[in-house]
């Protein structure tokens, strides 16, 4: 059952001891996005930078995870090295059920070690171990060195590292977790690099009675059926994110070419049906999940004249696809899965480098930089170019990858090119859809295309009527901090309704937690974004460049001054969440 | 009486509800290791996943090495428990050549029961229940091209 305190565990790598800590408040702070945040405010030193050896890397899980299928992710709670404030990064895979079966709700890593090392936390271990032999190694080769170093719980763990971006410090730093997913954006792996923590391995090694409850496994049942009969299989399934790329390209919302267009008519050379067609190998699935979105393709690599071959698996999405491919200029998957697979191994975030690797193409084309800068002569399409960017990205090569690294923006700070930097509070994901996605992004919570469902409400609502854009931005994030304090995959978000939740949760035990969901969702959303505040955050100091007013989608040529309109709307209700003057937001 | 057969598993996405089924249903825990069945990757998820279950031996050796006679043959193949006659010695999980039998946090063997459950709820029918002669089915893919 679960229980009404949170369960944590505290590593203090400065010292390599741990604690064990009972903290109450599950009844506001939930689990996941909600714990994160509660958890930050107790470890976290607001005014003191993200690297700082004491600040704490945070992830966390929920009531429900490992209890109903898609409870299966984990937050990840950080100050980010990109802006310098209070963020979340979440990942699947099997680091949420790990989590689950160690014991506990979250894991707070604090401290820095005096040299490097791999953490292993389990039910009945905890273990700082060396690691200096792992230093500037890749993240493949660390996840094989420390699968066959750690004998345990094969199959029941899951393997959190970095690669040499996060020991370098870059803004663009993922962790990757468990080979084919990550903590991607806004710099998690350079937490772990500045706590000189190169791997997290965490043990799902104990069980856990069922509930308590009469109803436990009927409920259990009833929402596999639901998520089974819901199409969700079928659609996350088949082609998977990768749907989408012909539609937006239809749509006119597709960025090519650092968004020099937003169409192009050779797109199905890179379409989920060319993908699953010719280089799709077969699907994964996070722990606990039914579904298997994890589209894994493959590349097969000639490396001797004599016909000696390699071949090489990577994780694709929509996402990673749009950027080091349509961002890129790039119409060959083989080229894109390289890319894919390069950041994959230097442990970068792909949406982040392949966006600010079109800029330095863009800068190059424009003479704004020149080759002494960029070391490689890029052009719109050459992906081998771009594969020996992704290193000089990683590695920090030069001054220029140094700035690049730490933000798009940074470095046209020092060199110019800010106005064709596609920039929305961080490297843009993929939908130039218009205003409303534009102004969602710059100013979101995690400054990601998930926080709000803005690109996929443009796609459908041609108008441009602000309040209720603006209202349909505050209404859907609500939800969503809900699922992420659960903590469920938001492909779920149509079987995991209020309703369902709250039935979840009475099965589980929490029935208090579940008469106030809307309540306790007001109060997570305030919490998340008082802490946004607290640690910087200004809405009035984020630009959108203006490559982005001249974006045409599928509604026409974006209209600057309604997308100005949007921007300082949102912020200023978002500043009314914070301060919680709003009705709605008075929940505690 | 049918015995479980993971006659597809080149199929499997790895999402472990079928060790997360037996140990709800049969076992009553929240796991996915104290279970019937059992996935695992050997050497990382890129090799692709592997089941840990009982191959129902029609006379298997674990019956013959328990001392006590927990352990009795199921019919169709495979074992039956009987818990109050288990000393908790782990002779049977010794001599299982594949590594069928697991213990709980308390000793006591688990090992599949072939029941079926887990087969249920497969998304992609790795897993089925057959005939005990039908020894090892092949994947017929619903197409071909």
């Amino acid at each position: 059952m679960i229980g009404s305190d949170f369960r944590i565990i505290v590593v203090d790598l400065s010292t390599g001891k741990a604690e064990i800590e009972r903290l109450p408040e599950r009844e506001s702070a939930i689990g996941g996005s909600g714990l994160g945040v509660y958890l930050f405010e107790r470890f976290g030193l607001l005014h003191e930078d993200w690297d700082h050896p004491d600040q704490p890397l945070i992830f966390s899980i929920g009531p429900l995870t490992g209890y109903f299928p898609l409870m299966s992710k984990t937050v990840c709670s950080f100050k980010s090295p990109y802006h310098n404030q209070f963020t979340e990064s979440h990942a699947g895979g099997r680091s949420a059920l790990s989590l689950r079966f160690a014991g506990v709700d979250a894991l707070v890593v604090k401290g820095r070690a005096q040299n490097p090392v791999f953490l292993v936390v389990g039910s009945k271990k905890i273990e700082v171990k060396d690691a200096h032999y792992l230093w500037g190694m890749d993240v493949i080769q660390t996840g094989r060195i420390i699968r066959n170093m750690v004998k345990t719980a094969q199959g029941h763990r899951s393997i959190l590292r970095i690669g040499p971006a996060g020991e370098k410090g870059s803004a663009m730093a993922c962790i990757n977790a468990d080979t084919y997913r990550h903590f991607g954006r806004l710099g998690a792996g350079s937490v772990m690099g500045a706590k000189n923590l190169k791997a997290i391995v965490l043990l799902g090694d104990s069980d856990l009675p069922l509930p308590e409850t009469d109803n436990y496994k009927k409920v259990w049942q009833e929402t596999y059926r639901l998520i089974h009969d819901s199409g969700m299989m079928h659609k996350y399934h088949d082609l998977g994110t990768p749907a989408n790329l012909t539609r937006l390209n239809e749509l006119k919302s597709l960025p090519w070419r650092n968004l020099q267009a937003s169409y192009d008519p050779e797109a199905e050379r890179i379409s989920g049906e060319t993908f699953a067609k010719g280089h799709l190998l077969r699907n994964l699935a996070c722990s606990g999940c039914p579904i298997g979105c994890i589209h894994v393709g493959f590349i097969r690599q000639k490396f001797t004249k004599d016909n000696r071959y390699y071949y090489r698996q990577m994780a694709y999405d929509y996402e990673p696809i749009y950027a080091v491919g349509s961002m890129l200029g790039i119409k060959d998957p083989v080229s894109i899965l390289k890319l894919i697979d390069k950041a994959d191994r230097m442990g970068l975030d792909v949406i982040s480098a392949g966006v600010a690797l079109a800029w330095a193409t863009e800068a190059l084309e424009r003479g704004i930089v020149g080759t002494k800068e960029t070391i490689e002569a890029y052009s719109f399409g050459n992906g081998a170019a771009y594969l020996n960017g992704m290193e000089h990205l990683a590695r920090a090569s030069n001054d220029f990858y140094a700035r690049l690294a730490q933000g798009t923006l940074k470095a046209a700070e020092a060199f110019g090119g800010a106005e064709f930097a596609c920039v929305l509070g961080q490297e843009m994901a993929g939908y130039a859809t218009g205003e409303l996605f534009f102004a969602a992004q710059s100013l979101g919570f995690r400054h990601s295309h998930l926080d709000t469902g803005a690109y996929s409400y443009e796609q459908r609502h041609s108008a441009r009527d602000l309040e209720p854009a603006i209202q349909f931005l505050l209404d859907d994030e609500l939800p969503r901090c809900l699922l992420n304090s659960m903590v469920a995959c938001l492909f779920s978000r149509k079987v995991y309704t209020k309703e369902r939740l709250a039935i979840c949760l009475e099965a589980v035990g929490l029935t208090d937690i579940a008469t106030r969901l809307d309540e306790i969702a007001s109060h997570i959303r305030r919490a998340r974004w008082k802490l946004r505040f607290e640690t910087g955050f200004d809405p009035d100091e984020i630009t959108i460049p203006k490559r982005f007013f001249k974006v045409e989608s599928w509604k026409g040529k974006v209209d600057k001054d309604y997308l100005l309109r949007l921007k300082k709307a949102y912020g200023e209700k978002i500043k009314e969440i914070a301060l919680g003057t709003t009705t709605k937001d008075q929940g505690r | 009486m049918k015995v479980l057969k993971a006659s597809r598993i080149e199929r499997c996405i790895g999402c472990q509800i079928c060790s997360m089924t037996c140990a709800r249903q049969v076992h009553g825990l929240l796991s996915w290791q104290t279970a019937g069945i059992r996935i695992k990757s050997s050497g990382g998820i890129s090799t692709g996943f592997e089941a840990r279950y009982c191959m129902a031996c029609q006379d298997p050796i674990c019956v013959k090495a328990c001392p006590t006679g927990a352990l009795r043959p199921r019919v169709g193949g495979g074992v039956k428990l009987s818990k109050k006659d288990c000393i908790r010695c782990n002779a049977c999980a010794q001599v299982c050549p594949v590594e069928a039998i697991t213990f709980t946090e308390t000793g006591f063997p688990v090992v599949c029961i072939h029941c079926g459950l887990c087969a249920k709820y497969c998304p992609h029918k790795c897993l089925e229940m057959v005939e005990p002669e039908i020894a090892h089915a092949y994947d017929q893919p619903e197409v071909t091209a």
